[in-house]
């Protein structure tokens, strides 16, 4: 059964093409490593998956679902967007954020037992109480986890998840990862700049530069030289016309 | 002296609205203030003025050309930010200075300053009818109503307004329920501290609350007691040396502020020199 199909999409912002007839399909189970240099349309593919880039052409199925046509399937999605500054004196528990997270009541388990059974499996149960202002970074990213699956998600995006989170944070946050894909059947779709981790977590890779470069098993990707070489390269010039736009700024 | 002051009629309004709008202004205030939109109840409350100078000319129920008008407002200027690229402090400063400007033109245009429309600018706590007063507790038992129906999804939007969209929240429509919400609570507390304070209560008692460095439900709290507290405290200040009972609260809320904050100020400073030691 597929999770997410992607058919001929395609975005511009403003007259520039950002995502050119964008073709891949992420089957339920997959833990799908998407990479791509700076640039490359990975925000504004999840954007549209996500519903909140209408703008787009092609057609978006999730679960089976046109999302144009049914907004019901977001409910099935877990989020979470590229790390940005939380407001650090904003007045709110661990347990009230995750609280958030929850859509409608469930008969079996109480909005309480939920908070705590996501508190646990991103292993921050002792710190339900403290203000999320209190918590490291690394712990404020397991939160917004946290807050995603207590709504049992089928399906998890997130985005470069683990920029700016210390070696050590990265790591249990990558087997937190793969926890929610085996043990949970969360079928995941997580963006990355980071190579290493992708090669040894995703079961899929997605290679996307503003067209789909590559789509495939993990391995076939990482021991095609070609690839690598083309990757690398078209990240080089990412990061240079980067560098070059920030100088002239 | 406590007994003595709910022997009076007009003291029992006085301080059943004023509880009534301390609660409402507190609740609605802490939104505001985390949405960095302090200033957008004051906003509202001018633009009040002027439907207000509207209804006292054309001798309707005040409160309600009052009410009309900042709803109508509130809703244009929120149009206003989402279609077109103006900063938002400067929509709070257009709606602020056309609504007084309203106001002046049609006070000038009947004949001066009238005492009714003196009183919404300064406050009349002290002067609040019985219709006033069921005015005030119906306006003010709605808007509580709906931020509690609402609670979840308003803190999500202040929270988070695009993680809010994902998980399927129409931001829009909460958006506008808001600043309806928003204005109610700016028309309803003109009558307890007047047009020119009224940012004072939706402001004062939250950024106090936040101090405590709590979480959402027990920050709207410890708000709402600081808010009832001083209220209270003002109206009977007022009463016992004969003084204006708007300036009384806002300066109590102040003071309380003030303390609030010395007192986290001496606490932070032990800990620094214990932790010397």
């Amino acid at each position: 059964m597929r999770a997410v199909e992607l058919e001929n999409v395609s975005f511009a912002y403003g007259g520039t093409l950002v995502l050119d007839n964008v073709t891949f399909a992420v089957n339920e189970g997959d833990l799908l490593g998407m990479i791509g240099p700076n640039g490359a349309g990975k925000t504004t593919l999840f954007s549209c998956m996500l519903g909140l880039l209408g703008g787009y052409s092609g057609t978006i199925r999730i679960f089976g679902e046109d999302i144009k046509k049914n907004g019901r399937v977001f409910s099935r999605i877990g989020y979470i967007p590229q790390r940005k500054a939380i407001d650090q004196d904003f007045p709110a528990t661990v347990q009230e954020i995750v609280s958030l997270g929850i859509a409608g009541p469930r008969k079996e388990k109480s909005d309480k037992e939920r908070i705590a059974i996501a508190l646990e499996t991103v292993g921050l149960s002792e710190v339900g109480h403290r203000r999320i202002g209190e918590l490291s970074g690394g712990q404020q990213q397991r939160v917004l986890i946290a807050k995603a699956v207590v709504n049992d998600p089928e399906l998890l995006i997130l985005d470069e998840p683990a920029t700016g989170i210390d070696l050590e944070t990265q790591n249990r946050f990558y087997a937190l990862l793969k926890k929610l894909n085996q043990e949970s059947k969360i079928t995941i779709i997580w963006s990355s700049h980071d190579l290493d981790a992708v090669s040894k977590l995703a079961s899929i890779v997605a290679c996307i530069n503003r067209s789909m470069f590559f789509h495939g098993e993990t391995h076939e990707f990482f021991e095609n030289p070609d690839l690598l070489k083309a990757y690398s390269e078209a990240s080089m010039q990412a990061h240079m016309h980067l560098h070059d736009h920030h100088h002239h700024h | 002296m406590a007994l003595e002051i709910l022997e009076f009629g007009f003291m029992q309004r006085a301080l059943i609205a004023g509880v009534a709008v301390a609660i409402t202004t507190s609740v609605i205030g802490l939104f505001l203030v985390l949405r960095r939109n302090s200033l957008f109840g004051d906003a509202l409350s001018h633009v009040a003025f002027g439907g207000i100078a509207v209804g006292l000319a054309a001798n309707v129920y005040p409160l309600w050309t009052g009410l009309a008008l900042s709803i109508l407002g509130a809703l244009g200027i929120t149009k206003l930010r989402q279609s077109a690229r103006i900063p938002a402090d400067a929509t709070v400063a257009i709606l602020l200075s056309s609504g007084l400007a309203l106001g002046i033109l049609i006070v000038s245009a009947s004949g001066g300053f009238t005492l009714d429309l003196f009183s919404f600018l300064f406050g009349s706590i002290l002067l609040v009818s019985v219709a006033d007063t069921m005015a005030i507790l119906a306006m003010a038992g709605a808007v509580l109503a709906i931020v509690i129906v609402l609670y979840k999804k308003l803190v999500y939007i202040t929270f988070d307004e695009e993680q809010a969209r994902v998980s399927g929240l129409r931001i829009s429509a909460l958006n506008y329920l808001f600043v309806v919400l928003a204005s109610v609570t700016a028309v309803v507390s003109m009558r307890l501290v007047g047009i020119l304070l009224v940012s004072a209560l939706i402001v004062i008692p939250n950024v106090t609350a936040l101090l405590f460095g709590r979480g959402f439900k027990k920050t709207a709290l410890i708000s709402v007691g600081i808010s009832i507290f001083s209220v209270v405290t003002g109206i009977a200040i007022s009463f016992a040396f004969n003084l204006a009972p708007a300036g009384a609260i806002v300066l109590v809320s102040t003071a309380t502020f003030l303390a609030v904050l010395a007192a986290r100020h001496s606490a932070r400073k032990q800990l620094e020199e214990q932790a010397k030691a």
